[in-house]
């Protein structure tokens, strides 16, 4: 059976060298071009007509920038508006990427735990920032629960800390975690079918169509949960509901 | 016992996390069901939650799956 892992090898394309540190354009960096590359010819070809009546490629666009402010405006409220671009750019990245790996024989950015680790290190830096500039030193009050018994504050506040310090480690490790399964599971099946041959093959090859339909719902539920996961952080931060 | 074996079976035992994923998804799922059929007008607003809650209670058996593939792959 050929190794389910080989396809989130990463080859160099280009060797370059920036300071000692290896900055090679690799096959991951290519997927992030072509990534951008289509979210930006959606929304800026797809706009180019602003027709009252869309086009299809309008629609789409437009369908997508009224989904993420549906989004954060029910999760953030108006204070999140500030924050769309941001909320945008992340939920299109890291749905692209999900989706352009389901293409055979491409690669998936969003399967390397670094590149998700990134986008999550970067949501979590920012809304602690956000938090602190916007509520000074109260902000370590989100830390303490209202309406608990002073006794226990001391165990509860090392919780609470704690559930804020694994926030990155959660939310970066979940869509890695199902996008490395999801393939994983897809390329062992793959082989299961190739292994069966023309007469026992066809039972995996249905459920590999069956499971190829999950998998796209899940690049879309994973990139969405990343998204709205950021507006919940971001609520936090704004308005520290508890 | 053999170290290579200790690894297969350590890798094993942590997959077991997946269990707690299924239950996890599928008591969101009935119990959205079960909610839906009794009041079939108020289903729609809550399906943003549904899927919020299945991605959240499958991640947390996959993070079980991370461990069975550090221990295979890191170790």
């Amino acid at each position: 059976m050929p190794d389910p892992m080989h396809q989130f090898e990463i080859k160099r394309l280009i060797n370059l060298e920036f300071i000692g540190l290896d900055a090679s354009f690799t096959n991951s960096s290519l997927f992030m071009v072509i990534a951008i590359a289509c979210i930006a010819f959606l929304t800026i070809w797809g706009m180019r007509g602003r027709a009252l009546v869309p086009t299809r490629m309008q629609s789409v666009a437009e369908i997508s920038y009224e989904f993420v402010a549906n989004m954060v405006r029910d999760n953030v409220g108006s204070a999140g508006q500030k924050y769309f671009p941001f909320i945008f750019s992340l939920f299109m990245f890291v749905l692209f990427c999900n989706m352009l790996g389901m293409t055979p024989y491409s690669f998936t950015v969003t399967s390397h735990i670094i590149v998700t680790f990134a986008l999550a290190a970067l949501v979590f830096i920012g809304v602690t920032i956000i938090g602190f500039v916007k509520h000074g030193l109260g902000f370590l009050k989100f830390f303490v629960p209202s309406g608990v018994p002073v006794a226990l504050l001391p165990l509860l506040v090392v919780i609470e800390v704690i559930s804020y310090l694994t926030r990155p480690i959660s939310l970066s490790v979940r869509l890695f975690a199902n996008m490395m399964a999801g393939h994983t599971m897809l390329k062992v099946f793959g082989a299961f079918v190739v292994g069966l041959g023309l007469i026992g093959g066809w039972a995996p090859l249905a459920f590999m169509v069956a499971f190829t339909g999950l998998e796209i719902l899940v690049a879309f539920l994973q990139a969405y949960v990343f998204a709205i996961l950021t507006c919940i952080y971001l609520n936090d931060a704004l308005h520290m509901h508890h | 016992m053999d170290p290579a074996a200790a690894k297969l079976i350590g890798a094993g035992l942590a997959s077991i996390a997946l269990v707690g994923a299924g239950i996890g998804i599928g008591t969101i799922f009935g119990n959205y069901l079960a909610g839906a059929l009794r009041n079939p007008s108020a289903a729609p607003g809550q399906f943003a939650n549904l899927l919020l809650g299945f991605a959240l209670a499958e991640a947390t058996g996959l993070f079980g799956l991370v461990i069975a593939l550090i221990i295979l792959f890191v170790f």
